[in-house]
């Protein structure tokens, strides 16, 4: 059995499935103003935050589920699920790695990311979120002598309420949709990044979320601000134990950047998908929203999402400084049962804007994949260029492929450039490659990667590695 | 609005001789439309047009009643020079006219239909308005391997003897086996502030072929929505051209389903607006079985603060394995006000399919102008130019030439 084989029969399963036996406290189950405080109170929170939660929780009310995404499902019983569970031993939290639970220290290890070797080997700054809470985040002192505060969110309200307070909110306000609302009213935990003015952040900044507990929703909210002249690359992994029910993902993400800072965002999704049969899986239903705020600034968003039961998010970028441009480069991949609703929206502003979405999805087995996005020319916005382009990839004849653009443009010295295309392997390409040795799955590897290669390249080596790795896995078993 | 289109209702079914099932399902349609209303932007499909508030905004209170008892006198002044045809004219909403006479009589059949229901799929509460408030539908019906000799025009006239009306239409067409028509959509507006609906149902047996042009071109301050709805049996072939430019607010809808294998559907459509119009098309191309076509290309130049949106949706059913879908909407901004709005959707269920759309809007380009200026051109001369030419390729595609030479001089495109 060759190598390839071998890993792939490895992975073939859901490897990140197991669960981690850990003593956890909950919040009461359900969803109302005491559940809201016990959160605030638990994580010791100002009085603002409370006031912003529950400011959000009163719009959240009056709100409605929305229902016009492609891929349906049964209806989220909001009261059934326990919006706080954290480890036990977090309770005090431990001031260093040291202190952590071996439990979760062995957990993530399992995942990849041995939190304690990763502070010395390799150069990435970690900060892993298990459940609601925030357990360790590494290479803290030196990115302190830089000025860079990397922290979980509920340090950063403690630590930085004035930057907190400032950003939070100021890109997804909690007037906005009814997932994103949601989160401001019960987020637990997430990271908290301030690249200060004129700093190259010298490594690249990583989150690792994790859904341990059943019957929790995971709401992380992310605040990433790069102030004027700065640079930040940030990576986000997720996974989630195999479990038969739908477990909720509903997180926030928002990114500002000011002048002439950039802001590379990469996500690489595996949030468990559920099993051949559809039967549970995570419902990844996250807001991610980036405002270029500042004159020439950059924010770019990479993924790839091979994981979740439904996918449903369109990282966005508004783009309101003059001369700012805005990024997406997407890979999703649904197999079996898996459905994914996901794009992007780029809002043109500022003048001189300009935008680029690379979108690439494959759907085998039974999935439904749908790239829905919006690109939005407003008057004001002289100078600006878009140019999208989505293709489709579709194995199988019980899988679909949907492409759903709105392109509005209302000023007149602004392009626009779309393009789409659906289609399957072809024939001649798969016989050239077999021709010349390569077994069948190995062909179709070979050229989904070259059909992927623009996005891929655009992550961090580490990631780019899993990712193409990830691609060939997440098809196993749909060319026949 | 709700008491007006009770009145108006009961005033239209009273002159007509209707059984009683007829007037129930026709009040039902009534109910369902007083209950949905004229369409507006929360709907997905009216998401860029918000047909209630245009009503509103330019025709206010609206009546759906006309008395439909005196005749109208016919103006051969409005016919089409130069090309020999057959004519149905509409005048007021009221058939005045129906003829035939280049053809063999025993070969087209004219049905009063006019106790059928339209029900179509992917419509609106447009439909049950339609259905409500139309007084006289026919069916025209192609006979057997008959192909007209002469294209028909679809004459529709309004003059000012209306104001702030509804005017509803129905036409049903069926083409048998091996037939042909060539059909023109020609309107002819002298009024203002009358809200237009119109429906056509077209029904293609094998091999049948329907050229289909719709040509809106004279300056009025009227409202338009028209429906096709198209089913192809197998190796037919429907061509169906929009020019939408006159009225100061038009959507045309098509929705085909391509039913037969080797069935192919083409929508080619100009927007040419200006001043304050908002046009839109909407096309929906279901392909239901394998081996089916389909082209759309839509091209729109706007000046002032006109406003062009084109919706196109491809869907490919699990069956319609060898589906060959293809869409492109340009559109050229002049004007800082202009706006293009483009939804171009692909909804697909099978692998073995070539799909594609392309979308692109922006300025003229400056570098062309500029070559062209550099070889002696006004700027004035070189912008026509361009123009002409962007328009020119979608004429192009239109089949007939004696129709396209006709649509040539209407737009003032040379070649």
């Amino acid at each position: 059995m060759d190598n390839r084989q071998k890993e792939i029969n490895n992975l073939k399963d859901y490897k990140y499935g197991f669960s981690t036996d850990i003593e956890n406290i909950q919040a009461p189950k359900g969803l109302n103003e005491d559940v809201i405080k016990f959160i605030s109170n638990i994580k010791k929170e100002p009085a603002w935050m409370l006031e912003f939660r529950l400011k959000a929780f009163e719009r959240f009310k009056v709100l409605k589920e929305p229902d016009w995404q492609k891929p349906k499902f049964p209806k989220i019983d909001y009261q059934d699920l326990y919006y706080y569970s954290a480890p036990k031993s977090m309770k005090d939290k431990p001031k260093s790695l040291d202190e952590l639970d071996p439990k979760l220290l062995e957990t993530y290890k399992k995942l990849g990311i041995p939190l304690q070797e990763q502070a010395r080997l390799n150069g990435i700054a970690v900060d892993a979120v298990f459940d609601s809470v925030s357990v360790a985040t590494t290479f803290k002192d030196e990115l302190t002598k830089q000025g860079i505060i990397f922290c979980p969110i509920s340090e950063a309200i403690q630590n930085h309420p004035e930057l907190v307070k400032k950003y939070l909110g100021s890109v997804i306000p909690t007037s906005d949709h009814f997932f994103a609302t949601l989160n401001s009213a019960v987020f637990t935990d997430g990271s908290f990044v301030y690249i200060p003015e004129g700093v190259r952040c010298p490594m690249e900044l990583s989150t690792y979320f994790r859904i341990n507990a059943s019957n929790t929703g995971q709401f992380e909210r992310t605040l990433i601000i790069a102030d004027k002249g700065s640079y930040v690359s940030y990576l986000e992994g997720c996974t989630a134990p195999m479990r038969d029910e739908n477990q909720l993902h509903a997180a926030n993400v928002e990114l500002i950047a000011l002048d002439d800072a950039e802001i590379k965002y990469s996500t690489v999704q595996n949030w468990y998908p559920g099993d051949q049969d559809g039967k549970g899986g995570i419902y990844n239903f996250v807001t991610k929203r980036g405002l270029c705020k500042g004159k020439n600034s950059k924010i770019s968003w990479t993924q790839v999402e091979t994981g979740s039961a439904i996918t449903w998010k369109y990282p966005s970028c508004i783009l309101k400084g003059d001369n700012s441009v805005g990024e997406f480069y997407s890979i999703a991949i649904t197999n079996n049962h898996q459905k994914a609703d996901t794009g992007t929206k780029m809002i043109h502003l500022g003048k001189n804007t300009k935008s680029k979405i690379i979108s690439k999805g494959i759907s085998a087995g039974s999935s439904d994949m749908t790239y829905r996005g919006l690109v939005d020319i407003s008057s004001k916005a002289k100078n600006s260029t878009n140019y999208t382009q989505c293709d489709s990839l579709l194995m199988g004849n019980k899988c679909g492929a949907h492409t759903v653009p709105y392109i509005k443009n209302k000023n007149s010295e602004s392009n626009i450039a779309h393009e789409a295309t659906t289609s399957k392997i072809s024939e001649e390409q798969l016989h050239y490659c077999q021709q010349r040795g390569l077994n069948p799955e190995e062909a179709v590897g070979l050229i989904v990667n070259g059909f992927c290669k623009e996005v891929l390249q655009q992550l961090p080596m580490e990631f780019a590695v899993e990712a193409q790795k990830l691609v060939g896995i997440s098809l196993e078993g749909s060319v026949g | 609005m709700k008491e007006q289109l009770q009145k108006d209702f009961y005033n239209s079914i009273k002159n007509l001789s209707l059984s009683q099932k007829d007037i129930e399902i026709k009040k039902f349609c009534l109910d369902s439309f007083i209950d949905k209303g004229f369409p507006n932007k929360k709907e997905e499909d009216w998401k860029f047009t918000d047909l209630n508030q245009i009503i509103k905004n330019n025709i206010g209170e609206l009546s759906f009643y006309n008395d439909q008892a005196s005749t109208n006198k016919v103006d051969t002044s409005v016919f089409v020079d130069g090309l020999e045809h057959n004519k149905i004219v509409f005048i007021n909403g009221r058939i005045e006219k129906i003829d035939f006479e280049y053809e063999k009589k025993d070969q087209i059949e004219i049905i009063d239909q006019s106790e059928t229901i339209n029900e179509f799929e992917n419509s609106n509460s447009l439909s049950d308005l339609n259905n409500a408030f139309t007084n006289k539908c026919f069916k025209i019906l192609v006979k057997k391997s008959y192909q007209l000799a002469k294209p028909l025009i679809i004459y529709h006239t309004t003059n000012s003897k209306i104001w702030s009306k509804n005017i509803n239409l129905r036409l049903n067409f069926e083409l048998d086996k091996d037939s042909s028509l060539r059909l023109i959509d020609l309107f002819n507006d002298t009024s203002e502030k009358n809200f237009l609906n119109i429906f056509y149902n077209f029904e293609l047996k094998e091999n049948a072929v329907l050229k289909n042009y719709k040509v809106d071109k004279f300056e009025n301050k009227n409202i338009k929505y028209s429906f096709n709805n198209i089913d192809q049996d197998k190796n037919s072939i429907s061509e169906t051209f929009i020019l939408s430019s006159g009225s100061n607010f038009s959507k045309n809808e098509i929705n085909c389903n391509l039913n037969g294998v080797y069935a192919s559907a083409f929508v080619n459509g100009v927007f040419s607006l200006n001043n304050d119009k908002h046009h839109e098309i909407r096309s929906i191309i279901n392909h239901l079985t394998e081996n089916t076509k389909s082209y759309q290309l839509i091209k729109s130049v706007l000046e002032q603060s006109s406003k062009a949106v084109y919706q196109g949706k491809i869907f490919v059913n699990s069956d319609a394995q060898k589906t060959d879908g293809y869409q492109l909407s340009k559109a050229i901004l002049l004007n800082k006000e202009s706006e293009f709005n483009a939804k171009p959707e692909l909804e697909i269920y099978a692998d073995d399919v070539k799909c594609s759309h392309g979308s692109a809007s922006g300025s003229l380009n400056e570098d062309s102008i500029f070559y062209l200026m550099s070889r002696g051109l006004s700027y004035q001369q070189s912008r026509e130019l361009l123009i002409n030419g962007f328009l020119l390729d979608v004429v192009e595609k239109i089949t007939d030439s004696e129709i396209k030479n006709l649509i040539k001089n209407m737009l003032g495109i040379k070649e």
